[in-house]
């Protein structure tokens, strides 16, 4: 048995070429991240080329040719491959921009809204008693609050504009990433890793940046995704009230409030936005789940 | 070792009266608790030794590592490392006196880092040497606890639980410190891995000549490793002498049922009965006098009124007759 005594080597593991390799092989093999991906690769694409893909000028208006049906109707035409909104306006061309402000709204709202619930969140869960009460407060307060409601009310004494709701949401968002942050952090805080770089003498930042961090990462991403999701479907409803974006960018939102009162005789006016956003935001889910999947420390195993 | 070698070796650790006690709860209704975690804990480790630290879980010990490792302050008493106060010592500065092994190796690795990053942060948040000499220094080390080079870019998720102890040992070792908080390093491992860490631990010992603080419920463990042992009941240390004192002649009638606690490898004759009873008492209402006293089977009235002195080591050295080689037990009747 002298041998069982020996140190042992290391378990097998199967190294075959860089992690970059491994990444990509992980990520392909996971289909939710890769539909996800691909999707929102695409729509992202769409967004930053729109000026180049676009086939009309989406703000050009034409009375002579309003209501002009997509191209699946039977009257319509490859001019307007989806159409035109009630004031002549190519909707292809108002779509891709459309990509533009919600791909915007929902990155900078979770962008801001993760900054603030993250560090909350963690700075109550490591430190605890008083700075955690406090935060506390601040999160059940924030829970309090109809986001809807309170976003209308802001949106009409500031006004409605692309600005005001990004940084409207980009406020009120940040529970989620408070509350999974700070949970989180409260199970590390009393991680041995923890303790033993609080031993070596790591300054604060160090022990919450990088040790920290990095193990609640993969729960504040699935929580980013859902709020980039919940975020563009709120710009969507806010311009839908007629609080948002206003007239007449193209936002999604706003082309489904534009076409509502022809939605039983011209419904492609409704939903072709609809789907627009529909698909993004399953994308974007979609992307989050595999996302979630990836970044747990198990899966590196695989 | 001769009670006269043992006189004149300088100590790598000393314990003056530590304490450190807890509030518990306390809201604007209800009063708050307080628990003693730590009473007046008093101990002495010359440099090269493994002190042996056993006791039941809850008696305190894990919270006497903290003290020492600097996590947590004391409430009373001060801790002398190499002679040196580290009450409100700079952290860094104790960090390269004293290091710590946890217990789970599963929870001790940032699960995020690779090894070659887990075992060289020490060497890059005291910034020694140049990045070269460091990543020389990590394989140095692996080397030297056991692990292939190629380990150094894994994650702790692709290794075993032994070899994750193993990176733990490194990274306490690789500043070289004089002395190593062992809390439990091998209670979480199997037990063919735990001799394997074990000698490991005794061989790198005598390499750098560390000194140890072992803290361990296994009392097996700390026969094999500890040359002193001190046993703790209820924040309090009860009795305290060196291996052979303790194994051979325990005199605490606690170390004696914990000594007979320990399974032995014969079959057949079950779980030892050691007629303790029910568990230890709610630490937050000690008993009064001698806190082992509901427990004992020798347990007289005057138990209950009166503490029990432990031969304090301190104030015979004052009378200059000290005696570290001589045991130590709070008892009347040892």
């Amino acid at each position: 048995m002298a041998h069982t005594l020996s140190p042992p080597v290391a378990a097998e593991q199967h190294f075959v070429g860089s992690w970059q390799s491994r990444l990509l092989r992980s990520t392909l093999n996971n289909r939710n991240l890769t539909i996800g991906l691909l999707i929102i690769t695409s729509l992202g694409l769409v967004a930053l080329l729109a000026p180049w893909l676009a086939p009309h000028d989406p703000y050009l208006q034409n009375t002579a040719n309003r209501m002009v049906p997509p191209i699946w109707h039977e009257t319509g035409s490859w001019t307007h491959p989806l159409g035109t909104d009630r004031l002549g306006r190519d909707y292809l061309s108002r779509l891709i921009y459309g990509t533009r402000i919600s791909l915007f709204i929902g990155l900078v709202v979770a962008l801001i809204s993760g900054l603030i619930g993250t560090t909350l969140g963690v700075l109550a869960g490591y430190f605890g008693g008083r700075v955690d009460a406090v935060v506390s407060y601040l999160l059940t307060t924030r829970l309090a609050m109809p986001v809807v409601l309170v976003a209308l009310a802001m949106a009409s004494l500031m006004g409605g504009s692309m600005l005001s709701v990004t940084l409207l949401l980009g406020l009120l968002l940040w529970d989620r990433f408070a509350v999974v942050a700070r949970s989180a952090t409260q199970q590390l805080r009393d991680a041995e890793y923890v303790q033993a770089a609080q031993a070596l003498g790591c300054s604060l930042p160090y022990i919450l940046l990088r040790e920290v961090l990095p193990n609640i990462a993969g729960a504040l991403i699935v929580v980013a995704t859902l709020e980039v999701a919940n975020a563009i479907l709120l710009e969507a409803t806010l311009s839908f009230l007629g609080m948002g974006v206003q007239p007449p960018s193209p936002s999604w939102g706003l082309m489904i409030a534009e076409g509502k009162a022809y939605m039983f005789f011209q419904p492609w006016v409704i939903t072709i936005p609809g789907s627009a956003l529909f698909i993004l935001v399953l994308s974007i889910n979609l992307l989050g789940d595999g996302l979630r999947d990836l970044s747990a420390p198990g899966g590196r195993n695989e | 070792m001769s009670s006269a070698a043992n006189h004149f070796k300088p100590l790598a650790l000393e314990l003056c009266a530590l304490s450190k006690t807890f509030k518990l709860g306390g809201g604007m209704l209800h009063k708050s608790q307080t628990l003693t975690a730590v009473n007046n804990v008093s101990l002495r480790v010359p440099r090269g030794q493994v002190m042996g630290l056993v006791g039941e879980s809850g008696c305190g010990k894990s919270t006497l590592a903290k003290i020492l490792l600097g996590l947590t302050p004391p409430s009373e008493g001060d801790v002398l490392i190499n002679g040196k106060a580290i009450v409100n010592a700079n952290q860094k500065a104790l960090a390269r006196h004293i290091q710590p092994i946890f217990q789970d190796p599963y929870s001790s690795l940032n699960p995020r880092q690779r090894i070659a990053q887990i075992v060289g942060l020490p060497l890059r948040i005291h910034g020694i040497g140049t990045q070269k000499e460091q990543a020389a220094k990590v394989d140095e080390m692996l080397e030297l606890v056991g692990l292939p080079k190629r380990a150094a870019q894994q994650y702790p998720g692709q290794m075993s639980g032994g070899q994750r102890q193993r990176v733990a040992i490194a990274r306490a070792l690789i500043m070289r410190p004089d002395l190593v908080i062992c809390d439990e390093p091998t209670s979480a491992l199997d037990v063919s891995v735990q001799a394997q860490i074990l000698n490991l631990l005794l061989d790198l010992k005598d390499e750098f000549g560390l000194t140890y603080l072992f803290i361990s419920h296994d009392l097996a463990v700390v026969e094999h490793l500890a040359d002193r042992l001190a046993v703790m009941y209820l924040g309090k240390i009860v009795e305290e002498g060196t291996r052979e004192q303790i194994f051979t002649a325990p005199r605490h009638p606690y170390t004696q049922a914990l000594l007979a606690s320990a399974l032995t490898p014969e079959p057949g004759l079950g779980v030892p009965d050691i007629g303790l009873g029910a568990g230890q008492p709610d630490p937050t209402r000690p008993p009064s006098g001698c806190a082992f006293h509901p427990r004992c089977p020798i347990a007289q009235p005057q138990c209950s009124e009166q503490s029990p002195k432990l031969t304090d080591l301190i104030q015979s050295a004052a009378q200059g007759t000290t005696q570290p080689n001589h045991p130590r037990v709070a008892c009347h009747f040892a």
